[in-house]
């Protein structure tokens, strides 16, 4: 069902990676990594297509191993519920050059589309704030989605959260590698590391 | 405390530090762990250090994802926990060879030899076979004279040859745990 005033899911993830310039990005199981796909294939696109729950700390593992880098995680509310427990660890860690978007439709889409707990009690902002992850904003519009964008390259601030309300429309499937040793060398292979 | 280890010791066992200075020869990193008390200086040594990160997760399968991580960003990690943590992380041991990175992981078991808690046995009884099925190898070692070996043998063929490897740390060896009243 649509409501009003939410967000275009491949919108916001193309404003996110607009001028991306150096920023890793991990897309969580589920539609997610799709929308990182549909905005342009990267070398430095991180796609998940299982591991339920780890795209946060796949984002915490790699933003320890390079401080000097935005690292971007982008996930499902469904994703980001499961490895709630992860928003406690990356809060201890404060990594600050870690963001993460929540992409919430208040359903697991994926899977024919049943309400999830954000759609009624959990407030994953709340999560992440009391979490010890102090920049946790709840957005709602292109604008700040945009400003987060921006945010997203202040490597000294972080880690910072978002969490962005959107349309629960199924789009067209726009499928990424599913060769996943391929992704993560084609990533090393970017940032300089050769093979084993 | 560990008044039941197999060899009667009067002194802190010093088989914590050969695995820490095999962690440091491998240039390991990155260090999740969620607490044990067999794992206890160890977590010490690596939180006293200046090259490793020790990083307390909420859950043992918040590691495996982390250390993928740290192989796409350029770092070795790895994992320390207790027997019945490596339940937990089952689905999640699948990113290993979907994703082909380094993974080791310190066990140190529970459930076995003079176990006081019967609420240990069933996930201490499974954890070998729990790795076997998931494509991790499994060492074991059950007296501190064979530690500094089989963890040579552990990190070379999990960083060298991208062979996922547990050990398991036996409760022969860290002592079952004594409940005083």
């Amino acid at each position: 069902m649509s409501k009003a005033n939410l967000l275009d899911r491949r919108q916001v993830v193309s404003s996110l990676l607009a001028d991306r310039k150096d920023v890793v990005a991990i897309g969580g199981l589920g539609a997610s990594t799709n929308d990182m796909c549909a905005a342009g294939d990267h070398a430095r696109n991180f796609y998940l297509w299982g591991g339920m729950g780890g795209a946060a700390m796949i984002g915490l593992g790699l933003a320890l191993a390079q401080p000097k880098l935005p690292v971007l995680v982008i996930t499902g509310d469904g994703e980001m519920l499961m490895g709630m427990g992860s928003l406690a660890t990356i809060g201890l860690q404060k990594p600050p050059n870690l963001s993460i978007v929540v992409l919430d439709n208040e359903a697991y889409g994926e899977t024919g589309g049943q309400t999830s707990h954000t759609s009624a009690a959990a407030d994953l902002v709340g999560v992440a704030r009391a979490c010890g992850i102090e920049d946790s904003r709840s957005v709602t519009t292109m604008a700040e989605v945009e400003a987060f964008a921006k945010a997203v390259h202040d490597v000294a601030a972080g880690p910072r959260f978002a969490n962005v309300k959107i349309d629960s429309a199924n789009l067209e499937r726009i499928l990424p590698s599913r060769d996943g040793t391929y992704v993560v060398n084609r990533i090393r292979g970017d940032l300089g590391f050769q093979p084993i | 405390m560990h008044a039941r280890a197999d060899a009667a010791e009067t002194t802190a066992p010093t088989w914590p530090d050969d695995i820490f200075a095999t962690l440091q020869r491998f240039d390991v990193r990155q260090v999740p762990y969620v607490p044990d008390a067999g794992h206890s200086r160890l977590i010490s040594r690596v939180l006293a250090s200046s090259s490793m990160r020790g990083i307390p997760l909420t859950t043992e399968e918040e590691g495996v994802a982390l250390l993928a991580g740290a192989w796409t960003g350029g770092q070795r990690g790895v994992l320390l926990m207790q027997s019945s943590g490596v339940g937990n992380c089952i689905n999640m041991l699948s990113l290993i060879p979907i994703l082909r990175f380094p993974f080791l992981t310190l066990v140190t078991m529970r459930g076995e030899w003079g176990e006081f808690n019967p609420w240990q046995v069933p996930m201490g009884s499974t954890t070998q076979g729990v790795f076997e099925l998931s494509g991790v190898k499994v060492l074991r070692a059950s007296d501190a004279a064979e530690v500094p070996a089989v963890l040579e043998a552990a990190a070379a063929q999990a960083y060298n040859a991208l062979t996922p490897t547990a050990v398991l740390l036996s409760q022969r060896l860290i002592g079952a745990k004594v409940f005083a009243k």
